[in-house]
C-alpha cells in the first residue's frame, strides 16, 4: 500500500465502524471526555494553586529578597534579624532596603461577626514594595494610627467590604485589635490564605503587640540602576549570615511554587489525580477497543482471508483510538472551560485555560488512547480466518 | 489446459501427539483452469479444512500444494497474502461488513490494489453488483438485505478482484433452494465468462447441476478421484 492509502482507508474503515453504532460511539466518546475533564480539572486546581500562591510574590517590587533559611514558605516565615537586611546596605550597588512583616490572624467580618484568618502585612507604606494601585494612593493614609487596606479579592466570608465601606461601615478587629478599613486593593487568595491586609509596619507592632520591629519576615532590596543583579547577590551573599537566603525575583517566585509543589502534599495530590484520571480513561477506551475488535472479529478474519495484512488492522484500531481521542476531546474540552469558570466563581481563584494546557491535556489524551490501542491489539491476533470458518 | 491448484499427497491433521487427529490423508487432486469442481462429502470429512488450506489460510505440513504455482506447505506469511489476494473467497455466511454498503463492502476487495483511483474502484463494484442483480441496491447495508442478496454481494466481493480461482465454503447453506440455486448460477455464469476457477464444497445436492466435475471427499479421503 502506498503513501495515502496505507493510512486512509483503515482510517476510513475504523471511522465508518465507528459512526455505525451511535450509541457504542456516544458511550465511548462520553468515557474518552470523562477522563479529559478530569485530566483538565486536576491541572487547572495544580495550575490554580501554583499560580495563586505566588500571587503575593509576583506583586513584590524588587531586585534582591532576603529570606531566613527555615521558611518554607512565604506564608509561613521564621523571623530574621533587621540588622541583617541593613547590612546589605554597605554595598555600593544597593540602593534601598525596605522590611516586610507578615503574618496570620483572625479578621472580624464586620456583618456576622465571624473571625477568619487572613494574612496581615506589615510595610513601610513609602516603600511600594507590593506593587498594587490601591496602595499608592493610600499611602499618607496608612500613616495614620490603625489603618488597614483590604484585599478586595479576599473570599466572600470576609463581608462585601465594598458595599460596607460605601455605607460608612469601616470598623472591624483583626487580632482583636480594633482597624479602620480605608481603602481596598486587589492582590488575591492562594491556598495559604483567604483574604489580605495591608498595613503600616507601625500599625502592625499594635495589631501583634508580641511582634518586634527588630525581627523581620522578608526582606526587599532595590539595587542602583545599571548594576548587575546577580554579581551583587554573589557578592552580598559572602557578607550575610548564613542563615538567610538572598534571592532574586526569579528565585524567589520559583521557591514559592516549589513549596507548593513539591514540599506541600497538594502538588502530588493534583499529579496523583490527573494520573488517575489517565487511568480511569485508559481503562474504559481500552475496554472500548477490546469489546470492538471482539464484535468485529468475523469481519477482520474475513478481511485476513481476502489477503488484508496484520499492519492494516493494527492501523484500524489505531485509527479508531484516535478518532476517540478527538471526539471525547472536543467536548471535554468545552465542559472544561465551562467548569473553570464555575469552579473560579467558587474558590475565588484563577483559573487560567492556556493553549498549553491544552496541547497537555491533548497529548495526554492521545496517548493515552494509544496505549489502550496497543493493549487491545493483542486481541487482533485472535482473528483467526482459519478457526472461524 | 493449465493446472492453477495442485494437490500431491497432502495430509493434515488437529492436535498433536495422542491426541492426533487426522483430517485428510494422502490428498491428490489437481484443479485446471476455468474449472468448476464441487467437493461433496458428510460433515467432518475435512472439506473445510481442505479448503482452507488451498485458500492459504491453515498452514499444512505434509504432501504438497502449489496454488498458482506457489507451494503452500511450510510456507510464509508473505506467500500466503499473496495467495489469499488472489483469490475470491466465498463464505458459508455472507460474512459482509455490517456497517459497510454493499457497494463500500465489495469496494474492500479492490482497497488492496493501488493501480486504480477511488472512482473505478467504485465503477467496478458497481459494475459487478449489477452484474449479480442487485443494482438497485447498491447503497443498502447487510441488514437492509434478504440472505440471497447478502450473499449475491459477497459472490460480487469474491469477484471484483478478477481472481484466478474462487473457493466457496458451502454458499448455499443458509439459503432457500431457489435463491441458493440463482446465487450459485450467478457465480458459474460470471466465473465461465472470466475463465475463473472455482472450487466450491457442498453437501447441497440442490447445485450439483452447475459442476464440471464433482469430486467426494470422505473420512479425509477422496472417493471417486
Amino acid at each position: 500500500m502506498n503513501g495515502i492509502a496505507w493510512f486512509y482507508f483503515p482510517a476510513r474503515l475504523a471511522w465508518r465502524q465507528l459512526i455505525f453504532d451511535r450509541t457504542k460511539l456516544i458511550a465511548a466518546t462520553s468515557g474518552v471526555l470523562f477522563a479529559c475533564v478530569l485530566v483538565f480539572m486536576q491541572l487547572g486546581f495544580r495550575d490554580s494553586l501554583y499560580a495563586s500562591a505566588a500571587s503575593a510574590p509576583v506583586k513584590l517590587n524588587g531586585d534582591l529578597f532576603l529570606m531566613h533559611k527555615q521558611s518554607e514558605a512565604m506564608w509561613r516565615p521564621v523571623q530574621f534579624k533587621r540588622s541583617e537586611l541593613m547590612r546589605t546596605l554597605g554595598h555600593a550597588a544597593v540602593a534601598e532596603v525596605y522590611p516586610l512583616y507578615s503574618a496570620l490572624a483572625p479578621f472580624k467580618n464586620i456583618e456576622t461577626q465571624i473571625k477568619r484568618t487572613l494574612m496581615v502585612y506589615g510595610l513601610d507604606p513609602d516603600s511600594m514594595i507590593f506593587d498594587l494601585t490601591g496602595l499608592k494612593n493610600k499611602q499618607t493614609e496608612l500613616r495614620l494610627k490603625d489603618t488597614v487596606l483590604f484585599d478586595e479579592f479576599s473570599r466572600p466570608e470576609f463581608g462585601p467590604m465594598r458595599q460596607l465601606l460605601m455605607a460608612g461601615q469601616h470598623t472591624t478587629e483583626i487580632n482583636d485589635y480594633k482597624v479602620t478599613v480605608i481603602g481596598l486593593f486587589r492582590l488575591g487568595v492562594s491556598f495559604a490564605s483567604d483574604g489580605n491586609v495591608i498595613t503600616s509596619d507601625l500599625n502592625f507592632m499594635r495589631i501583634f503587640p508580641n511582634r518586634n520591629v527588630s525581627d523581620i519576615d522578608l526582606g526587599v532590596i532595590r539595587l542602583q540602576p545599571n548594576t548587575s543583579i546577580k554579581q551583587t547577590q554573589n557578592e552580598l551573599r559572602s557578607r550575610l549570615n548564613e542563615s538567610v537566603n538572598i534571592f532574586t525575583y526569579e528565585e524567589l517566585l520559583e521557591y514559592e511554587m516549589n513549596y507548593w509543589a513539591n514540599i506541600a502534599p497538594i502538588g502530588f495530590i493534583f499529579g496523583f489525580g490527573t494520573v488517575m484520571g489517565l487511568v480511569v480513561g485508559l481503562v474504559i477506551v481500552y475496554q472500548i477497543l477490546f469489546t470492538d475488535i471482539t464484535n468485529h472479529r468475523n469481519e477482520f478474519a474475513t478481511l485476513k482471508a481476502m489477503g488484508y495484512e496484520h499492519g492494516y488492522f493494527v492501523r484500524v484500531v489505531f485509527a479508531s483510538a484516535f478518532f476517540l481521542a478527538i471526539l471525547g476531546f472536543i467536548p471535554g474540552y468545552f465542559l472544561s472551560i465551562f467548569l473553570y469558570q464555575l469552579a473560579e466563581s467558587q474558590t475565588f481563584m484563577p483559573m487560567p485555560m492556556n493553549i498549553s494546557k491544552v496541547l497537555t491535556v491533548f497529548v495526554f489524551i492521545l496517548s493515552m488512547c494509544a496505549t489502550a490501542g496497543l493493549l487491545a491489539i493483542r486481541k487482533l491476533k485472535s482473528a483467526n480466518p482459519a478457526d472461524m470458518f | 489446459m493449465a493446472i492453477v491448484i495442485d494437490v500431491q499427497g497432502l495430509s493434515f491433521s488437529f492436535g498433536s501427539g495422542a491426541l492426533t487427529q487426522p483430517v485428510l490423508k494422502n490428498i491428490t487432486i489437481s484443479i485446471h483452469t476455468g474449472e468448476i469442481v464441487l467437493m461433496t462429502g458428510p460433515s467432518g470429512s475435512g472439506k473445510t479444512t481442505f479448503l482452507t488450506i488451498i485458500g492459504g489460510l491453515r498452514q499444512a505440513h505434509h504432501g504438497s500444494v502449489m496454488v498458482l504455482d506457489r507451494q503452500l506447505i511450510n510456507s510464509t506469511e508473505q506467500i500466503k497474502v499473496s495467495v489469499r489476494q488472489q483469490i475470491g473467497y466465498i463464505f458459508q455466511q455472507h460474512n459482509l461488513l455490517k456497517s459497510l454498503t454493499a457497494l463500500q463492502n465489495v469496494s474492500m476487495t479492490l482497497e488492496m490494489q493501488n493501480s486504480m483511483t477511488e472512482q473505478q474502484r467504485l465503477e467496478h463494484s458497481a459494475e459487478m453488483l449489477r452484474a449479480v442483480g442487485l443494482g438497485e441496491r447498491l447503497n443498502y447495508l447487510p441488514d437492509q438485505l434478504s440472505a440471497g442478496q447478502r450473499q449475491r454481494v459477497s459472490i460480487a466481493r469474491a469477484l471484483v478482484g478478477q481472481p484466478k480461482i474462487v473457493l466457496a465454503d458451502e454458499p448455499t447453506a443458509s439459503l432457500d433452494k431457489q435463491s441458493g440455486h440463482e446465487a450459485v448460477s450467478i457465480l458459474k455464469r460470471l466465473a465461465k465468462e472470466s475463465k475463473t476457477t472455482i472450487l466450491l464444497v457442498t453437501h447441497d445436492y440442490r447445485i450439483l447441476d452447475i459442476a464440471d466435475r464433482v469430486v467426494e471427499l470422505e473420512d479425509g479421503k477422496i472417493k471417486n478421484a
